[in-house]
């Protein structure tokens, strides 16, 4: 067992975990789009990233693939980590607004707006088809083709694959796939109708260090600020 | 050739051929060095070898003057070169007319062609001995000197001139720790890009267990207006094969891979041999010297991706799947090529071990500065007067590097910036001239060293295109494999081509500025992490120049085509009609009292009509 600091509390963790793995063991919630308990990380979404180190020389990394050391500091939440990861949902939002996974991440994380023009795209490339084709079904029958902008996941030579079994698991696990919920409001880049709790603790404490998912004192507190407020 | 390429057995064996082959060094001989760069191969210089050729053998001097040709002498400004050596004289522009005078009047009777020399672009004076050009007689040439008097494709030249010394004393010797040791002490920094402790590097590699281990030479120099890398193997290979070879027997790997780019033919060509040459020699192989040291170099070719210079797609293209990073950690030390510990050095770097052995670690930090020893190369390219490689100490001014070496700014046109570090460095403005360039000092202004690229622009550069120019860059080489590189690019390039355009909003500059950071602190790699400089750089020190594309709608440098039009002055227009004819979208027409106009909405903002006029009737506005 390692000794590790997670949000500000002194943990004990396995050795060999990712610090993904120990925050989940823990309670603390960390989103993901490329990752897949049983599929290798891949760490493309980077949505899982987390911040290591004392604040001054800290860095962030994806915690999908990164192992837990011994006397390691991880902030899972704080505010550089959420500042980056609200313009990464941001992009998500404009590259595919029609997923539902992704608005309810917009929701969660209080991204309101989206300033980048809707692309529309269907795929964003997380590649969990691609892993658990190879990985889980033993298929290999889909991978990337293309460089940057025209990256694709397709079938070889984009022909009808002898290898597909025609399973269905690429369509299970993409993220992107579920469209979204039917909210109140119409269809539009950004749905937000998830959208009720305040910002929480962060703007209480700078790392804001809470392991609740919702955290219930948040709710009150925001609540009972909202309520000051009126 | 009288028993010296027998292989040789022993590491003394090294020194008893250097002295068979002493004759080859210029003191005792004259030579006839003639750039076979690209640069100067361009401007003609492949034709001159065989006139020299005719012209030694008519005066009957074949066999008592040598002829070289070298890889680049540096000054690619002044293409084709040609150095006689003793004495070094300089011919710049050499035309195949000029051989037989230059054999005749400097070869055989010592005299100098005046015509020939390099002129002071100052005070028009005549300068003869290359050491005495200001372009040279300011750097500080260790690693590129070596290029000047070796013939590249002949091992021989190579010993002659002092090599595989470094590894017969390292074999002889030397605990690999001991070599470890020297690196650390020498403050070798990875001329790559990143600047990490070479030292440091290996003796991670060597702690790591298992006993297969490899070095990999990254060859892959893909920035634009970058190619240092290219004219040391194309220069010196032998350099980087003992470079190599050292770090092998330091970290206690027995197979080498260079990996190279398939746009570099004559790169490759040059590497083949040298390994194929110091393979007959016995330098690799197995039991190497005697010594029970087992080196074999494999050469990989890239087929041409920028990002395959980032050392983990590196390692998964040399190992034949496609080209595109992994999350560090584990870094390729501990987990590289096969998932085996891995060295991965530039080919800069490998270039200095053999320097550091030969001259002692603390001789060789004398030069650079207390963090980074020894000398870096620079591609100085751009609107500088005199382009070509440089070679300085680390801690050298860009001011001295501009405006010392490089002669200023071409045609007396004003200073505008600096770019260091190729596509993702940051662009320097006026005010960090004094910056002196290393590692860290770099990186705080905002800029890289990256592996040494050195644009400069002038006044008629808008940093606004520029920005937009290496973004597009980016885009097309990035591998897509992570999100924020692949999406975040492309959002920077919307945002670009909006205020190019004019239409720009304020707004835009401040979600610029979010997103670059985010893709900054996001990305898997360091192209992504690095895409972001020259958008935030440009950002923090040419602000103004983004404000008045987005409220002035108005390119103060004249580049972006949407934001000036061409107008003809009635006054000065002649009515020649030559702008009319010139134009390929018909948009000047002729008015009716003789004279010509410009159509706006058919103009495509060419510039050919303004070039083509030839009383400056035309002007941008």
């Amino acid at each position: 067992m390692l000794q590790m600091t997670l949000n500000g509390l002194k943990v004990e963790v396995e050795e060999g975990l990712t610090i993904l793995e120990a925050a989940r063991f823990y309670g603390i919630n960390i989103p993901t789009l490329c990752y897949l308990e049983g599929l290798s990380p891949y760490g493309a979404c980077r949505l899982c990233l987390v911040e290591i180190g004392a604040p001054g020389p800290s860095k962030l990394v994806t915690s999908c693939t990164y192992r837990v050391e011994e006397g390691l500091v991880v902030r899972t939440d704080s505010e550089r980590v959420v500042k980056r990861r609200q313009m990464l949902i941001e992009l998500y939002l404009a590259t595919c607004p029609s997923s539902r996974v992704i608005q309810d991440l917009a929701s969660k994380y209080h991204v309101t707006k989206v300033r980048f023009a809707p692309w529309n795209e269907d795929c964003i490339l997380c590649g969990l088809c691609v892993r658990m084709c190879a990985e889980q079904m033993q298929g290999k029958a889909i991978g990337f083709a293309g460089r940057g902008s025209s990256r694709r996941v397709t079938t070889p030579f984009d022909k009808k694959s002898e290898e597909c079994r025609l399973c269905g698991g690429c369509m299970y696990v993409c993220p992107a796939c579920q469209s979204r919920c039917q909210g109140p409001q119409e269809e539009q880049p950004l749905c937000n109708a998830c959208l009720n709790l305040e910002q929480p603790c962060l703007d209480y404490f700078d790392d804001k260090m809470c392991y609740m998912d919702p955290c219930v004192a948040c709710e009150l507190g925001s609540n009972r600020e909202s309520q000051a407020k009126r | 050739m009288n028993g010296i390429k027998n292989k040789l057995t022993l590491p003394e064996d090294v020194e008893s051929l250097r002295e068979k082959v002493k004759d080859r060094l210029e003191q005792d001989k004259p030579c006839l060095v003639i750039c076979g760069d690209t640069g100067c191969t361009v401007c003609g210089s492949r034709e001159l070898v065989p006139a020299f050729e005719e012209a030694l053998k008519e005066r009957g001097l074949a066999e008592k003057v040598k002829l070289k040709v070298t890889g680049c002498l540096g000054f690619c400004e002044r293409g084709p070169l040609v150095l006689v050596f003793p004495g070094a004289t300089f011919y710049q522009k050499v035309q195949v007319a000029d051989a037989a005078e230059i054999v005749e009047k400097t070869v055989l009777q010592g005299e100098i062609i005046e015509s020939l020399l390099y002129a002071d672009p100052d005070d028009g004076r005549k300068i003869a001995c290359a050491y005495d050009i200001p372009f040279y007689k300011l750097q500080t040439r260790v690693l590129l000197e070596t290029v000047w008097h070796i013939d590249p494709l002949d091992i021989l030249d190579y010993i002659a001139h002092g090599g595989y010394s470094a590894m017969a004393k390292v074999l002889g010797g030397m605990t690999p720790q001991a070599v470890i040791a020297e690196m650390k002490e020498a403050r070798l920094c990875g001329r790559g890009g990143a600047g990490f402790m070479t030292g440091l590097k290996w003796e991670f590699c060597r702690a790591a267990g298992g006993d297969e281990k490899y070095i990999l030479c990254n060859a892959d120099e893909g920035d634009p207006g970058a190619f240092m890398d290219r004219s040391l193997l194309e220069g010196n290979p032998h350099a980087v094969l003992e470079g190599m070879m050292i770090a092998a027997y330091a970290v206690g790997a027995r197979e080498g891979i260079i990996y190279i780019r398939i746009e570099y033919p004559t790169a490759v060509f040059k590497i083949e041999q040298a390994v194929r040459q110091a393979r007959e020699l016995g330098l690799l192989g197995k039991n190497i010297l005697g010594t029970g040291f087992d080196f074999e170099v494999q050469i990989s070719k890239g087929a041409g991706a920028f990002v395959c210079g980032e050392e983990t797609a590196l390692v998964r293209a040399a190992e034949g799947k496609v080209g595109e990073p992994r999350q560090k950690p584990p870094f390729p030390a501990e987990a590289g090529f096969r998932g085996k510990p891995t060295v991965i050095n530039n080919v800069e770097t490998f270039v200095n071990v053999p320097l550091i052995i030969n001259r002692g670690a603390a001789a060789y930090h004398k030069i650079g500065t207390e963090s980074s020893g020894g000398t870096k190369i620079f591609c100085l390219v751009g609107k500088v007067r005199n382009t070509g490689l440089v070679e300085v100490p680390f801690g050298t001014t860009l001011r001295e590097i501009i405006f010392g070496i490089g002669g200023g700014i071409k045609d007396g046109k004003g200073f505008k910036a600096v770019q260091t570090g190729g596509p993702s460095g940051g662009c320097l403005p006026e005010e960090m001239l004094d910056l002196k360039v290393d590692f860290n000092e770099l990186a705080q202004a905002g800029s890289i060293m990256g592996s040494g690229g050195m644009i400069v622009m002038d006044e008629e550069t808008c940093v606004v295109d520029v920005a937009r120019y290496f973004l597009q860059f980016l885009k097309s080489e990035s591998c897509g494999k992570c999100f924020s590189c692949r999406v975040g690019i492309q959002r920077m390039l919307e945002i670009f081509d909006r205020i190019t355009t004019g239409n720009g909003s304020p707004e835009d500059l401040e979600l610029l500025e979010e997103l670059a950071l985010t893709v900054k602190d996001t990305s898997m790699c360091g192209l992504g992490q690095t895409s972001a400089n020259p958008v935030l750089s440009t950002l923090r020190y040419f602000r103004d120049e983004y404000l008045a594309h987005i409220r002035d709608k108005r390119c103060p440098a004249g580049v972006c085509r949407s934001l000036f039009r061409y107008r003809i002055d009635q006054e000065l227009c002649a009515g020649c009609g030559s702008c009319a004819a010139e134009c390929q979208s018909g948009a000047i027409v002729e008015t009716e009292d003789g004279y010509y106009q410009i159509i706006p909405d058919r103009c495509t903002r060419c510039g050919v009509c303004m070039e083509t006029c030839g009383f400056e009737a035309i002007t941008k506005d």
